[in-house]
């Protein structure tokens, strides 16, 4: 068994009276992938947002690597921990070359040797090194997520958190950055936590399974528990049922 | 037949030259509902912007022949647009979060679109408008009348914006995405609903979507586009018989819950696939 990498436990967030989660727990093991389903509303992406340090009005426990983090994380944390958004489109300055939005992190760190990064930074993403130069208006949308993985992978993180990296792509485009993910998670033994409505998604990429509403996590299960039935929650049973029924070709 | 479009091309002038985003797509839709499926820049909303005449004016629209319902759309004024626009043809677009007035209630912005094509009194009104949000199942709708767009999740905004579509009892209900900004619970539920609606009211759809699949099973026909023309055109039920690569592509490339695939099928555009 490979060791815990992310261990969260009874995390709580509160919007003024209003609890949005509501005691979730969860471990992740090195190198492995955990997925988060569940409404829009449901929590999931507070979860994210709250381990990610962009949240600091949390309880509970969250460890990474055996590490138990504070509200105010430290430069090392960011540099372990990197999110990837759902927009490509908002998630890049728009007035910043893709050069200077990958050097930035670097900058940041104080990671010397930026040149050699970015080349191989757009590289590992299937980037031309035409891109390097170009504002994200002048790439498509498969492309400008491309640039957002590279740019949360240049600093070397053990941890990836994907927040519907693929719902705003197309099919096709969103069958290629899953390939990516999934190669980038072999080459460099990544552990990624990944939050999406799509049960296709999430099972193609993550073994393991949580499924949120209303705050709480009321199941977990292995993804082929999920894709043969084998589920606890009513809640599960009808996501399933529902994907399983727009999956059919007519 | 509600539409009738005939080898539509549409270009853009830019300093580098000339672009044609649509070549040559001939569709027609009668009391029936027809899919449009392709990737983005396919030219699917271009298509149905320009059968509302709703494009930029940098746009060169040709065709052979454009018509809705007996009425020349190339050469139509703009008054005879006006009098297709909303009332005749209602057009539902991607994210209700940017379609709806967000200082003005709920209730007020359904009236509004109620009174311009139907005219009537005030209390008329409010009666038709109650009716129009029960009618996309709103459970609250006297409650509801009284919000404000924020004030509503994204799922009953797009209703909202069906009910004010439906408030003129167009022939013809354009939906561009309508659901890709929300759920795929609510989105089912969405779909059900045009469905039914259209189909109870007897009118024509046309829904366009990158999403293959789901269009398949709210829609009788689906046309799928590929680089401005229509590559291949099915029934919604044999989807599975899909002759043309773009649309097995399509098909290929998504993950799935059951049949789980280790490695996901990625499209190799052919160049031939942009040639008739």
């Amino acid at each position: 068994m490979a060791p815990v990498m992310i261990d969260v436990d009874q995390l709580r967030v509160r919007f003024g009276d209003n609890e949005v989660v509501k005691g979730v727990s969860f471990q992740v093991p090195s190198g492995g992938s955990f997925g988060i389903v569940g409404e829009s509303g449901s929590g999931k992406s507070t979860v994210l947002r709250a381990m990610s340090g962009l949240n600091s009005a949390w309880t509970g426990r969250i460890a990474i690597n055996g590490q138990s983090l504070g509200a105010r994380r430290d430069r090392a944390f960011f540099r372990t921990v990197q999110m990837v958004f759902q927009d490509p489109y908002g998630s890049l300055h728009p007035r910043q070359t893709i050069d200077r939005i990958l050097s930035e992190p670097l900058l940041v760190h104080g990671i010397s040797d930026i040149e050699r990064r970015i080349e191989k930074a757009l590289a590992e993403v299937a980037l031309p090194s035409t891109a390097r130069f170009r504002y994200p208006h002048q790439l498509s949308g498969g492309q400008r997520q491309r640039v957002a993985i590279a740019r949360a992978l240049i600093s070397e993180p053990e941890t990836l958190l994907l927040d519907e990296p693929t719902s705003a792509l197309d099919v096709s485009v969103q069958a290629e950055i899953l390939n990516l993910l999934a190669d980038l998670r072999e080459r460099r033994h990544l552990t990624y936590i990944l939050v999406s409505h799509n049960l296709a998604v999430v099972t193609h990429l993550c073994p393991q399974v949580g499924v949120m509403i209303g705050g709480e996590m009321v199941e977990q299960l292995s993804a082929d528990d999920l894709r043969s039935g084998q589920t606890m929650h009513p809640h599960t049973a009808e996501l399933r049922a529902l994907s399983v029924d727009l999956e059919e070709v007519p | 037949m509600l539409v009738d479009i005939q080898n539509l091309r549409i270009a853009f002038e830019s300093r580098s030259g000339i672009f044609e985003a649509v070549r040559g797509v001939s569709l027609h839709i009668g009391t029936e509902k027809l899919g449009i499926v392709g990737e983005s820049g396919s030219g699917k909303s271009l298509t149905a912007r320009a059968l509302m005449r709703l494009l930029p004016t940098n746009a060169r629209v040709t065709a052979d022949r454009m018509a809705f319902d007996g009425i020349d759309i190339l050469n139509a004024d703009e008054k005879a647009m006006l009098r297709i626009r909303g009332k005749r043809a209602g057009f539902i677009l991607q994210d209700p979060k940017y379609s709806l007035n967000p200082v003005m209630t709920i209730g007020r912005q359904v009236t509004e679109a109620w009174k311009t094509h139907k005219g009537g009194g005030r209390k008329e009104a409010r009666e038709a408008v109650i009716d129009l949000l029960a009618q996309v199942r709103i459970r609250d709708p006297h409650r509801v009348y009284d919000l404000y767009p924020h004030e509503v999740s994204g799922g009953m905004g797009q209703r909202i914006m069906i009910a004010m579509m439906l408030a003129p009892d167009p022939q013809l209900l354009i939906a561009d995405e309508p659901t890709s900004a929300l759920d795929a619970t609510v989105q089912a539920e969405i779909l059900r609903l045009m469905e039914d609606l259209v189909s109870r009211r007897g009118m024509g759809l046309l829904l366009i979507s990158h999403d293959l699949p789901l269009v398949s099973h709210f829609c009788d026909r689906v046309a799928v586009m590929y680089a401005g023309r229509i590559v291949e055109e099915l029934s919604a039920g044999s989807l599975a018989q899909a002759q043309h690569p773009y649309t097995r592509g399509l098909l290929n490339c998504l993950p799935s819950l059951i049949h789980p695939k280790s490695r996901l099928p990625v499209l190799n555009r052919d160049e031939a696939w942009l040639q008739s």
